[in-house]
């Protein structure tokens, strides 16, 4: 009863006209833009984000959301129609996608990617509105030895999700964690690494950085390498798959979606685990396993169900547990934080208008990216066919202006220019950026946490092993490290986080 | 023959570049108070990522070096488009109060041009006209961020 009576707060608030245009204009832009070459979500988001700092922080959220599920959205169709994946968890997907658009079979391949991502958009949806209560109230029971533990497993699971060797990723999270010691010290009231610049007293600011990065290091990395798109030309006609393609999709969106939705509550995992899982699975499971890499329609269907509902299921970390657990999340966190939201268990307790809001706002989103994206295909495909000497200029501008609204100030441009420098020397010696991220939003956390439960301990550290929860999530982190140094498990990881 | 003794520069860099910044961290932390363990001042816990950190940076070194390490050098450096992406951001950070928000756009727009292979004057200056329309009329009318439109010595 519980549930229905929250999804109706949620429905109240999603549905008031404006709302509902913000989440409209959300998806829109939010392909729009996710669709242009070299634009995963993550840049998509940060350089969208100075659209929503006018905004009431409910309507923003959920236009913020509306971005991220269009951005997903469009990375797939790049990686359908001109085999180019836009982020990570659409590269399975040209695996299949492509080769389905080279048969002729690109309109096809695209609405069974949005009708298996709106299905999984349904279930993941009431999946985060159930499991919401009881998390909430679980993390209400989490004491700082506990949190600490989560985000250390977190920290560890995401670094051997991302790309790369293992240990890299983990220095990257240390190096994050080092970058957001810089500041004010909570605790004591002292600076700490600001060098007596007033404008680091308040630390070292997400945006600049994210953007700095992902999209200023991303522009020259783009621009060195001059690949050729290979569009794939015809035109795009029949979109409705026939009667045989939705008897091969259903079971694959289904498996896809109950996938998809488990690993997107893990911490550290998210879309781009689930797309993969599932793309194994589905090889396994068919009945015609030599169909996969020649345009296997399941081979679409499964990932694309499973990134969409492991991209929706990953806000449930955040929203009741306040723990990130990807880099778009992070990146969720700097944008709520702008409009004064600290995401954690008390969001949902304090702030139940928007916290449903944002919930039912996400089904809304991926409603509207059905309707909205199957008649725009034509004109998304148009879109790839700007060439990136024009693109980029408007990249830099709009990340730029976004960068200094956030403060009203140049000292982040500057920042962001900075950034600009270190993110192309990580990009240079393959360092991975994503881990430097997490640890960067979850580091003072962890230190506040870890001081804590030192104080509750007067000092032992074996406490933090002996409290049952924390000892089995930091055991559960341990058995991921030993896990990932297994010779096997190690080339696995290798040949399926390849780039 | 030096270079020979690195078979993985790239991960041997990397290593490097984790030990210089824990290193930098480290000696910085020195001059916070480090309080025990059980009441921890603002330097305990950056020493101890520091030292975290110099570890991970000294596995990675030493994994550079191994025998066994992979061969891998570092690759080429495009400092011309690093410098041109960069300079435009430094130079629009610079100029947007004293030229406004149109001037600096303007000059973002045609120095990160730049950076392009296929760069061309028409091309640049068609975008940049183009691109600052838009920003005005989404940013400045539209959202109505708070921006200088104009240079500051008309205000």
């Amino acid at each position: 009863m519980d549930l229905f009576h929250n999804l109706a707060i949620g429905f109240a608030t999603a549905a008031q006209p404006a709302n509902l245009l913000y989440a409209f204009f959300g998806c829109l832009l939010g392909t729009l833009i996710g669709v242009l070459p070299g634009l995963g979500p993550l840049a998509t988001i940060a350089m969208l984000l100075p659209i929503t700092y006018a905004l009431p922080p409910d309507s923003a959220l959920i236009m913020l959301a509306g971005i991220y599920y269009g951005a997903q959205y469009g990375g797939s169709t790049t990686a359908i129609v001109v085999n180019l994946p836009g982020e990570s968890s659409s590269v399975v997907t040209t695996i299949d996608g492509y080769q389905m658009a080279k048969q002729g079979r690109a309109g096809v391949a695209l609405a069974t990617a949005a009708i298996g991502s709106f299905f999984a958009g349904c279930v993941a949806t009431l999946a985060l509105a159930a499991l919401a209560g009881p998390l909430t109230a679980t993390a209400l029971l989490f004491g700082p030895k506990e949190f600490f533990a989560l985000m250390i497993l977190g920290l560890i699971l995401a670094s051997v999700l991302s790309s790369g060797p293992f240990i890299e990723g983990i220095g990257m999270v240390v190096l994050g964690m080092l970058l957001s010691l810089v500041g004010t010290d909570l605790s004591s009231g002292s600076q700490r690494f600001a060098f007596g610049v007033p404008q680091l007293f308040d630390g070292l600011d997400f945006v600049p950085l994210a953007m700095g990065i992902f999209g200023f290091a991303e522009i020259v990395k783009n621009l060195e390498q001059d690949d050729k798109l290979s569009l794939v030309t015809q035109k795009i006609t029949n979109l409705f798959p026939t009667r045989e393609d939705f008897r091969r999709m259903v079971p694959a969106i289904l498996r896809g979606t109950a996938l998809g939705t488990l690993l997107g509550v893990l911490p550290g995992g998210g879309a781009v685990l689930s797309s993969f899982a599932s793309y194994t699975l589905e090889k396994k499971l068919s009945r015609y396993p030599e169909q996969f890499g020649k345009g296997a329609i399941e081979g679409v269907a499964g990932p694309e169900s499973a990134n969409n509902a492991g991209a929706q299921t990953s806000f449930i970390p955040l929203l009741t547990l306040g723990v990130p657990s990807n880099v778009v999340m992070a990146l969720m966190v700097g944008a709520m934080n702008i409009h004064n939201i600290h995401p954690g268990p008390e969001v949902m307790t304090k702030n139940p208008t928007l916290f449903w809001g944002l919930i039912v706002s996400m089904w809304v989103g991926n409603l509207m990216l059905l309707i909205l994206n199957l008649p725009l295909v034509g004109l998304w495909v148009k879109l790839l066919t700007i060439p990136y000497r024009y693109l980029f200029p408007a990249i830099m501008v709009f990340c730029s202006i976004g960068v200094y609204s956030i403060n009203s100030g140049t000292f982040e441009v500057y920042e962001a220019a900075v950034f600009c420098v270190f993110g192309y020397v990580l990009i240079k010696l393959h360092l991975p950026a994503a881990p430097l991220l997490l640890g960067l939003v979850l580091g003072p956390a962890i230190e506040e946490n870890f001081r804590r439960a030192m104080v509750l301990s007067r000092g032992d550290v074996t406490a933090l092993f002996t409290s049952p929860l924390s000892a089995s999530l930091l055991a559960a982190a341990a058995i991921a490290i030993l896990l990932i140094m297994l010779p096997t498990i190690r080339a696995r990881r290798e040949e399926a986080l390849q780039e | 023959m030096k270079g020979l003794a690195i078979r993985n520069q790239r991960a041997f860099a990397s290593g490097a570049l984790f030990l210089a910044f824990a290193i930098f961290f480290f000696v910085e932390a020195l001059t916070y108070p480090a309080g025990t363990a059980a009441k921890m001042g603002p330097g305990y816990f950056p020493r101890l990522l520091a030292m975290v950190l110099a570890t991970i940076g000294l596995v990675v070194i030493f994994g550079a070096l191994s025998p066994t390490a992979e061969r891998e050098v570092l690759r080429k450096w495009d400092f011309k488009g690093l410098a041109w992406v960069t300079g435009s951001v430094v130079l629009f950070g610079a100029l947007l109060f004293p030229l406004g928000l149109i001037g600096a756009l303007f000059v973002l727009i045609m120095v990160s041009s730049r950076a392009s292979p296929e760069f061309t004057w028409t091309g640049a200056l068609a975008n940049a006209a183009v691109l600052i329309v838009l920003c005005l009329a989404v940013f400045v009318y539209g959202l109505g961020l708070q921006l200088p439109v104009w240079p500051s010595f008309l205000n």
